[in-house]
């Protein structure tokens, strides 16, 4: 046995030197960690953000979605089918129109999700058994949010109908349903993915690229030392600003073009809209983003800290701005957090010209959303931009 | 031209103090500069040299105390001291991966100066670099980043130059060729503030600043502040008084021993207990004599009559 382990005994050496290595390492590596408070933060936070986000503010199966009726009669039969949609949790009655031309509207601007109509003589032919029609529209411009609603929709209406028919119209009890209901999907009759997607794709690329460059752009100086340079000289503040972000305008431009070539000519996606309108939508776009980057750069003491504050953006702009999963299927606290988020705004505009042919009427809350939010950003990176070293 | 006249002062600053959070770094520093002066600024490391040049330049904001910069205040006018200061960082500040033309050619523009063009032409024919004008900077050797980072603070003619150790690690050939270009902008009538370590270019400076701790601990002329510290040193030359140094360092009245230039320097406040000390350490072919101090031993004694560093670092 001593024998065994005196053989052993240059192994044994090798080893714990080679143990007392490792944890020189390990203690070194443990003490960085500790001291880049901002990677430490962020190893914390980017976890508990995936699980808040996934775990609570996605839904895939979106209730409560906002919906325009136009009834031109009001009969019991009629108040009770409303009543059924209302209690199926899938469509909230948040407006009564009595012009087509209105619900069109509202349709368009993205207030309501669908337009339920129902036409004149409609209980008079439900009670002689003609299958009256019930139009649902939908907005299919985002398949995944309207899909479930729509897809229940049949089986909610005639399932209140079953409820009423009886008595002395028990015989009217339907094999097939008594009413038939039409869905007119709008806006991407086909549920084509791509179309939501692609012009999504824009904002999303635009957001991630531009936001990450311009941090870099900036705690590079600060990081080679050029920084005390360039304090030393006489730029102000907001002309660095916008001598450093004004390049990349150009970048996201570029990056515009190839979007929307590639999705004309590889997804077919429809533009329906004004390109002036979607470009301007663009510019505004571009410029908020370019800001919160140089904001993000304030902030950041390295590139590799402006690299995680992006990640920490864009987490959350992906998930919470509609563009990955129905903005209409998130609670109320995560839509509030999708609305303070500038891509959520441009999804709005994007997909409202691209695929709705939406009017600048129909999208300027969202410009000026966008805009308050390049204010506000543009304002804290001013504040924060040092003249000094200090 | 009285030099205390305060128009003819570049820089004109009294009671600056700099605290970091709780560590004070500069603490009441006045500094009164003449115009057309070359001034060394000298101190160990972290003395507060570079911080003090910072707020004299209003790249920081001092914590206390107050001046002007060519007539200018410190604390309000720091974009008008901006234009007319020219301050070059310790560490090559100009973007390396920019040539030698696009640097000269954005601090140009950042200066408005007329004639755009012409002036980066010029500049790169005085600087010798107009055949290599379209390397990127960050290939150029030590030697040639300091010489274009000083062509570039004084491009726009900036009536006071800020130098902070602009010689530190360059070769000797290089330094003397950077203090030729100081003196030569020196007596086109330029101010000139320099930190730097090493002692030999304190004695190409008009006046010396000495700063310790985040104190000024002395200023003057070199002979002047040799004078002040009232010291005397024996220089023995010989075989094996590197070896000896060790042994006097302890002897009572020896402040300093050191070994350089082939000689053994060893100075104290008193001329007997020296030579009692020196008595001690005769060996053969060991030959004492007198010499005038340096300047170096000057500062430790200085130094060590300002006591060890009270700066409060909690």
């Amino acid at each position: 046995m001593d024998e065994y382990l005196g053989m052993n005994t240059p192994g044994i050496k090798a080893l714990t030197g080679s143990l007392s290595r490792i944890t020189a390492v390990f203690v070194k590596e443990l003490i960085q960690m500790r001291r880049d408070r901002m990677t430490f933060a962020m190893m914390l936070a980017i976890p508990v953000l995936q699980l808040v986000l996934f775990g609570y503010a996605i839904n895939n199966d979106p209730k409560h979605l906002p919906t325009a009726v136009h009834v031109e009669e009001r009969t019991p039969i009629v108040r009770s089918l409303l009543t059924a949609l209302e209690t199926s949790e899938y469509y909230d009655l948040v407006f009564e129109t009595a012009d087509p031309r209105e619900s069109a509207r509202l349709l368009a601007r993205g207030d309501v999700s669908f337009v339920v109509s129902i036409p004149v003589g409609f209980t008079e032919r439900l009670v002689r058994g003609e299958r009256p029609q019930l139009l649902i529209e939908a907005d299919a411009s985002d398949p995944a949010a309207s899909s479930n609603a729509v897809a229940r929709a049949e089986e909610i209406v005639n399932r209140a109908l079953r409820h009423d028919l009886k008595g002395a119209l028990d015989h009217l009890a339907p094999v097939a349903g008594p009413v038939e209901v039409i869905i007119h999907s709008r806006y991407n009759p086909e549920a084509i993915t791509q179309y939501n997607i692609v012009p999504g794709l824009l904002g999303v690329i635009l957001t991630m690229t531009l936001v990450m460059i311009t941090a870099i752009a900036m705690t590079r100086e600060a990081e080679r030392g050029t920084m005390e340079n360039l304090l030393a000289m006489p730029a102000r503040p907001h002309e660095v600003m916008i001598g450093k972000i004004a390049p990349y305008i150009g970048v996201g431009g570029v990056q515009t073009v190839i979007i929307l070539i590639a999705a004309r000519f590889l997804f077919d996606v429809p533009f329906t809209g004004a390109l002036w309108l979607l470009l301007a939508g663009v510019v505004l776009f571009l410029i908020a983003n370019l800001a919160l980057g140089f904001t993000f750069s304030t902030i950041a003491k390295s590139q590799m800290q402006a690299m995680q504050l992006t990640f920490f953006f864009f987490l959350p702009s992906i998930l919470l701005s509609g563009f990955m999963f129905p903005y209409r299927g998130m609670p109320a606290w995560a839509q509030v957090v999708g609305e303070a988020l500038p891509l959520t705004h441009f999804l709005r505009i994007v997909r409202g010209v691209m695929l709705k042919g939406a009017g600048y009427a129909d999208v300027q809350n969202a410009f000026l959303a966008i805009a308050i939010f390049t204010v506000v950003v543009g304002i804290i990176a001013m504040t924060r931009y040092k003249r000094t070293l200090d | 031209m009285s030099p205390s006249a305060p128009t003819n002062l570049a820089i004109d600053v009294r009671g600056l103090v700099k605290r970091f959070d709780d560590k004070v770094a500069v603490d009441g520093v006045d500094i009164q500069l003449p115009q057309g002066q070359v001034w060394g600024f000298l101190g160990p490391n972290g003395s507060g040299k570079t911080t003090t040049i910072r707020m004299i330049c209003g790249l920081l904001r001092p914590s206390a105390g107050e001046g002007r910069c060519l007539g200018f205040d410190i604390l309000k006018d720091s974009a008008r001291i901006k234009r007319a200061t020219g301050y070059m960082t310790q560490k090559f500040s100009f973007w390396g991966d920019l040539t030698i033309r696009e640097n000269l050619d954005f601090v140009a523009r950042l200066y408005q100066m007329p004639n755009r063009r012409r002036s980066v032409d010029e500049t790169l024919d005085t600087l010798g670099l107009t055949h290599r004008q379209h390397q990127v900077a960050g290939a150029l050797s030590g030697g040639w980043k300091q010489r274009l980072a000083l062509a570039a603070v004084t491009m726009h003619q900036p009536r006071l130059l800020l130098l902070d150790e602009p010689t530190a690690g360059v070769d000797p050939q290089a330094r003397r060729d950077f203090w030729d270009e100081i003196h030569r902008l020196s007596t086109a009538g330029l101010t000139v503030l320099v930190s730097t370590h090493y002692m030999d270019e304190a004695e190409r400076c008009d006046r010396i600043v000495y700063l310790a701790n985040g104190k000024l601990i002395t200023q003057g002329q070199v002979a002047d502040i040799i004078a002040e510290s009232g010291l005397i040193t024996f220089r023995a030359k010989g075989p094996g008084v590197r070896e000896l140094a060790e042994v006097l360092r302890h002897q009572p009245g020896v402040d300093h021993a050191a070994y350089f230039g082939a000689a053994l320097h060893i100075s104290g406040p008193e001329r007997r207990a020296l030579q009692r000390a020196v008595a001690g350490a005769d060996g053969e072919n060991v030959t004492w004599e007198e010499v005038e101090p340096s300047l170096e031993d000057a500062f430790i004694a200085l130094m060590a009559r300002a006591g060890s560093d009270k700066r409060d670092h909690g």
